[in-house]
């Protein structure tokens, strides 16, 4: 399937508009603070518009994973190529871009909260030129880690993201932001460190031959890597079940970890959330953190079949910790962007817990996981901006009452609220449905005790509902003002999406099951 | 029929969108429309338990769609479908929910009148209807869970309604939260079923497991999947240990109570039983039974000593749903069930009316500008015989209902439970449960009569302070006078001494045991033959005991023979324990919530010493490091720069020696190399 606009593929479209956006922003005098705001929303909208027409022309029947027929709008190129370097040989790297079920939900994700996060940037006041410039390179970083199929184009979109997030966390944020910032990314920095030796280790054990000379190149192709033909004989990720095989598995596994967050690589999250502007906290929470889940099923998973059965167990465990330590985290929060940020942790063990069932509901309630989570996180950090922007407070106690004060706010955020808790009707259940009924074939103890996660977390969503939409209105309250119009087109959306996922998942649901019941055949059928 | 039911299902959620979203802006803010909502969804379901129970009595309808697919189902994959069915036990349970509701909206038009959030009351109302009917209909397990946790958040947000209130808002979450817990067993119990048979469909697993597909092969799982399934029952029916959510929903309005937490979602324990008896195992049966027993006994003991008028109708609404589980566990199928209707109806008849003693209450100290008086007390009532006669009647008669005296409804269904647990006892010799059933028969007559004669009879402790009260309006007083028809035994059965010869008991028949031969309970030939060996005597002696219960409390608070206070008195301890209420909620405070919250507070130190710790511990060695680092380099490394750097400088102060600028010499230097260089290759 190709779709093209003026000789461009639409994937290099969706992934470039924003760099073209953010040197439209550059060229914007500083001064001209809307036509900026302006800019960076269209800009975001087209994506959105994109993304709609590439869940249009989705053909639902492919396969994608690891031959490059099953993906769709491919576009490949050779990008950087240096003959006969001493050591590497001839070097190829390609602009190698394509979707295929894994992907294409999270192409959504990202145009959509890319578009949510730019109107709720309007409040920032500080250096608007420069924020918006920032959040455009953030954008196509995302975008590209969810296009590219070649892994030095990954890792270069991987790192991209990484800078423009240190800044934004660091420029705009709140008191600690300096040590948030770099907290985050030095976590980051070190589980890049980790991908890239793996990378390297792929690269020089991955050969293939050149089609007119015969001549064995090394390649970064990332479907070349799944192919178990093209291991270069005793090379050192050569075979299966090899120790380096599982080191290798190991240390990309540890880098994904730190994105998810999964206990206990955890710690950079809170303190990024607390300190990140709301607009930032959408993305961090609502994109972000879903390319290690993202990453683990792209490459760790195909590319290392023998790994990922060896460490399943070990990865389902690590899901069940981060679900139960994670809620009661949760519910020992008195700042609410803490509470988000551990529910966070604990939503995201879920989609681990799914996708380490290695089985088709987990696999497919995992990555719906990951979308729902998006939504439903976004609107929960949203919600904390509302609140935030009008007193300047985030403590739980220094609320009460705001149902009848904010009566829209408070149905939207109840909404949300209710979402997380896993309320069936509302997308949230969809997916965790699946992920336990995964996990539940595949462990069934792990999955078991994972279940009374869903009860901690009635309480910590429970609790925080009462404290701060409950009770009476405090006087220092009462001129706080119901959401406006901006907010509202934030809000609604995401709520739609809720409640439409929520009763009817199918269409989501379909975009992704060939895809995935491929990928659980692909690892737990060997090849060889 | 099944669109029908499909329009009973929807029509109610509709109300819900409506009011929610513009009831403000209805004229009398929409209560006309979900009152009338419900009026028509009653006139259908009626019709539906007419047509279906006169016509098609033997079949079962049903109607599923595909609601997601995952994989491919032709290989290891399968679908998930949704839908409906209707069968005799569907188009009972739907008139109960429709009836109890219709009454409940047109009472709340008055009880509700002067509230601020009147409409998004309707609204709620609404959505609980639907989620309601929802459980009823459902043909599969998953939908069963959904509605299931639907009716929790109504049943959270309509018990918080006035949340304004600490103590509603509390309520409210511990009635979801305890819930919970008991839907996550619900939760797992399903997840071993799907697991094994890849469907949620009632039917599919069911006739799997008749053809003896067991789950995970083994009979250990079956008995745990049922009584997993049990759990949702003891969550939402309040059965011991999970009782303790009930007393405090009573913060919610009444007439909620009267439905929610009365009449419909708190039977639907019992309905979930019921639609699960054919795989449940006679181990799993016999849990049921004694989990019944012990929660009729707890609660019923500790309705004894209360004061307040509606926390006394929860410990007895408890200890009716114990009743209910109770029979249904020792294989009381149709009595079991038949409590569940007949309980509905008296006992939303007793909320209502007292709602309606509240709210007359509650008006006549408005009047008197007396804000302190409690109105729901006991000891603040009495002598209301006269002021409010409709009020009084009818009450009397739920009274007579739920103590189980003849010509009630009430009598027809407790006396086939305690005949079916004296069979269940000649059967297999668990004595205790005939016991509990009696005693608990006599408790409930006695507190029962304590509640109606302290409200209603003798002198009012202070004639000044309701000088105002009068009777509720006609809105309130007509769905009273409807329930109380319904709680007499002509609409069961025409002979009112045996329900065992009407259409309910000819309609809803107790179905076939599925589970292996070895597993199952005693058949219901076998049954249903002791239990007319014993029907006689028993009968005899549950007249006798509510008679009993009945003269004691007339004895005690009547005719003030005997003081209460000495009785208390007398059996201080026990006495104590009731009127704590055995000490549950302290206990739970103590154990989980605490226990919980040190958990939480230790996970945060560990989360922020300990993990943080490591990480920042991490990066102050790394800096340390740096520092170390930076000596060395501008030091040693720099050392070795400028050492290298001073090198050259000194060669190069040589070198410049060389450089004369005079061509002659240059060349000089190249010939020179050149012969170096040759002698070199060379």
């Amino acid at each position: 399937m190709e779709l093209q606009f003026l000789g461009i593929g639409i994937l290099t479209w969706i992934l470039f508009l924003p760099v073209a956006g953010m040197i439209l922003i550059l060229l914007i005098p500083g001064e001209r603070i809307q036509a900026i705001r302006i800019t960076a929303t269209a800009i975001t909208g087209l994506q959105v518009i994109l993304a709609a027409v590439i869940f249009r022309h989705f053909d639902r029947g492919i396969e994608g994973i690891n031959s490059i027929e099953g993906f769709q709008f491919v576009e490949q190129f050779s990008w950087i190529t240096v003959e006969a370097v001493p050591w590497f040989g001839r070097i190829e790297i390609f602009y190698f871009l394509g979707i295929d079920g894994l992907s294409v939900l999270m192409i959504m994700l990202t145009a959509l909260i890319g578009l949510i996060g730019a109107i709720s940037s309007w409040t920032i006041t500080k250096q608007v030129k420069g924020y918006f410039a920032l959040y455009m390179l953030l954008i196509t970083g995302m975008m590209g880690v969810f296009l590219a199929l070649d892994f030095f184009l990954f890792f270069i979109f991987w790192e991209v993201m990484l800078l423009p997030m240190y800044f934004l966390i660091g420029i705009w944020g709140g008191p600690r932001r300096e040590y948030a910032a770099i907290k985050f990314f030095l976590y980051t920095f070190v589980g890049g460190i980790l991908m890239m030796l793996v990378m390297l280790a792929l690269y020089f054990s991955v050969a293939v031959p050149d089609p007119v000379t015969g001549e064995l190149v090394h390649t970064f192709n990332l479907l070349h890597m799944m192919n178990p033909a093209y291991y270069v004989e005793g090379s050192l990720l050569a075979g299966v079940d090899t120790t380096w095989r599982y080191v290798a598995w190991m240390a990309l596994f540890i880098n994904f970890a730190i994105k998810i967050p999964l206990f206990p690589f955890h710690t950079w999250l809170p303190d990024a959330h607390v300190e990140a502007p709301t607009p930032i906290s959408v993305i961090l929470a609502g994109v972000l953190l879903k390319l290690g889940t993202y990453g683990l099923l792209r490459i760790s998973f195909p590319i290392f079949p023998d790994g990922t059965m060896y460490f399943m167990i070990f990865m389902a465990v690590l899901g069940m910790i981060s679900i139960i330590y994670g809620a009661f985290c949760a519910l020992a929060q008195d700042d609410f962007k803490k509470l988000i940020a551990y529910s966070s942790i604990s939503h995201m063990g879920i989609v681990v817990l799914g996708i380490a069932a290695l089985n088709t509901q987990g696999m497919v309630g995992g990555v719906l996981q990951m979308f729902n989570h998006g939504i439903i996180t976004a609107v929960l950090f949203l919600m904390v901006g509302v609140v935030y922007d009008r007193t300047g407070k985030r403590g739980l106690n220094d609320f009460g009452g705001l149902a009848n004060q904010m009566p829209k706010y408070t149905g939207i955020a109840m909404v949300g609220m209710f979402a997380a808790l896993g309320l069936p009707g509302l997308n949230g259940f969809v997916s965790e449905l699946f992920s336990f009924l995964g996990a539940f074939e595949a462990y069934r103890w792990i999955a078991i005790v994972s279940v009374f996660g869903i009860i901690i977390t009635a309480g910590y969503i429970l609790w925080t509902l009462q404290r701060v939409f409950l009770g009476k209105t405090p006087e220092h309250l009462t001129n706080l003002k119901d959401l406006t119009t901006r907010e509202l087109v934030c809000f609604i959306p995401l709520v739609i999406l809720i409640i439409l996922l929520g009763v009817y998942p199918s269409p989501a649901i379909e975009l992704m099951n060939t895809s995935l019941s491929y990928l659980v055949q692909v690892v737990t059928v060997p090849a060889y | 029929m099944l669109q029908l039911s499909l329009l009973i299902l929807l029509i109610p959620f509709a109300g819900f969108l409506i009011l929610i979203f513009f009831g403000k802006r209805l004229p009398r803010q929409g209560d006309w429309l979900g009152t009338s909502f419900l009026g028509i969804t009653l006139l259908m379901s009626v019709f539906l338990l007419i047509s279906k129970i006169a016509s098609i009595p033997g079949d079962t309808l049903s109607y599923s769609f595909s609601w997601v697919i995952i994989g491919n189902p032709d290989a290891g994959g399968f679908s998930v479908d949704l839908g409906v069915m209707i069968d005799n036990l569907t188009v009972v349970m739907l008139v109960v929910v429709m009836l109890v509701s219709f009454l409940v909206h047109l009472f709340s038009i008055g009880y509700m009148k002067d509230d601020p959030r009147y409409s998004r009351y309707f609204s709620y109302l609404g959505l609980f209807t639907f989620s309601m009917t929802g459980i009823v209909l459902t043909d599969n397990l998953l939908m069963m869970y959904i509605f299931w946790e639907l009716v929790g958040i109504s049943s959270y947000l309509l018990i918080g309604f006035w949340y304004e209130k600490k103590s509603a808002s509390n309520a409210a979450n511990k009635a979801f939260i305890v819930n919970r817990i008991g839907d996550a067993g619900m939760f797992i119990g399903i997840m071993i079923l799907f697991i094994h048979f890849s469907t949620f469909s009632f039917d599919a697993i069911f006739s799997g497991i008749q053809a003896g597909d067991l789950p995970f092969q083994s009979t250990a799982w079956l008995t745990a999947a049922g009584i997993l399934i049990f759990c949702g029952a003891v969550g939402k029916s309040a059965q011991f240990p999970l009782h303790v959510w009930l007393p405090d929903a009573m913060e919610g309005p009444t007439p909620v109570s009267a439905l929610i937490h009365a009449a419909t979602m708190v039977a639907a324990g019992g309905y979930l039983i019921a639609r699960m008896f054919p795989i449940l195992t006679a181990e799993a049966l016999l849990v049921i039974a004694y989990i019944g027993a012990i929660t009729a006994l707890i609660a019923a003991t500790i309705a004894l000593t209360q004061h307040d008028i509606k926390k006394i109708l929860a410990y007895s609404t408890i200890s009716q749903l114990g009743y209910m589980v109770m029979a249904l566990g020792v294989g009381a199928f149709t009595a079991g069930f038949m409590h569940l209707v007949t309980h509905a109806a008296f006992k939303a008849g007793l909320f209502l009316g007292a709602g309606s003693v509240i709210f007359a209450m509650h008006h006549a100290l408005h009047q008197k500008h007396d804000h302190k008086t409690d109105a729901q007390d006991l000891r603040n009532m009495g002598g209301l015989k006269s002021r409010m006669p409709l009020t009084y009647w009818t009450f009397l008669i739920f009274t007579l209902a739920i103590s189980g005296v003849p010509l009630t409804s009430g009598f027809l269904s407790k006396d086939e439970i305690l005949a079916g647990t004296l069979a269940f006892s000649s059967l297999n010799g668990h004595y205790l449960l005939p016991v509990i059933g009696f005693v608990v028969a006599g408790l409930t007559a006695f507190y029962m009569f304590r509640l109606f004669i302290l409200t209603f009879h003798g002198k009012h402790a202070d004639e000044s302070r309701v000088s105002d009260l009068k009777e509720s309006p006609f809105t309130m007083t007509i769905p009273l006078m409807i329930l109380a028809g319904l709680s007499t035994f002509v609409f069961y059965s025409f002979n009112p001494f045996a329900a065992s010869g009407g259409w309910f008991f000819s309609a809803i028949e107790r179905p076939l045991s599925l589970v292996p031969e070895a597993l199952q309970p005693a058949s219901a030939e076998v049954f249903a033959q002791a239990v007319s060996a014993l029907h006689t005597p028993a009968l005899i002696l549950s007249i006798i005991i509510a008679g009993a219960g009945i003269f004691g409390a007339v004895w005690v608070y009547q005719w003030k023979k005997t003081s209460a206070v000495q009785i208390s008195e007398k059996f201080g301890a026990l006495y104590r324990g009731s009127f704590n209420k055995w000490y549950f909620d302290e206990m739970y405070q103590a154990v989980f919530i605490n226990g919980t919250f040190i958990i939480t507070k230790v996970l945060r130190w560990f989360d922020e010493t300990i993990v943080d710790g490591i990480v920042n511990g991490a990066a102050y060695v790394f800096e340390r490091f740096s520092v170390v680092n930076r000596w060395f380099d501008e030091h040693i490394i720099d050392g070795l720069v400028n050492l290298t750097a001073l090198g050259t400088g000194v060669l190069g102060k040589v070198l410049r020696k060389l450089q004369t600028g005079k061509i002659q010499h240059y060349l000089a230097f190249v010939v020179l190399g050149m012969l170096v260089f040759y002698f070199i290759i060379i």
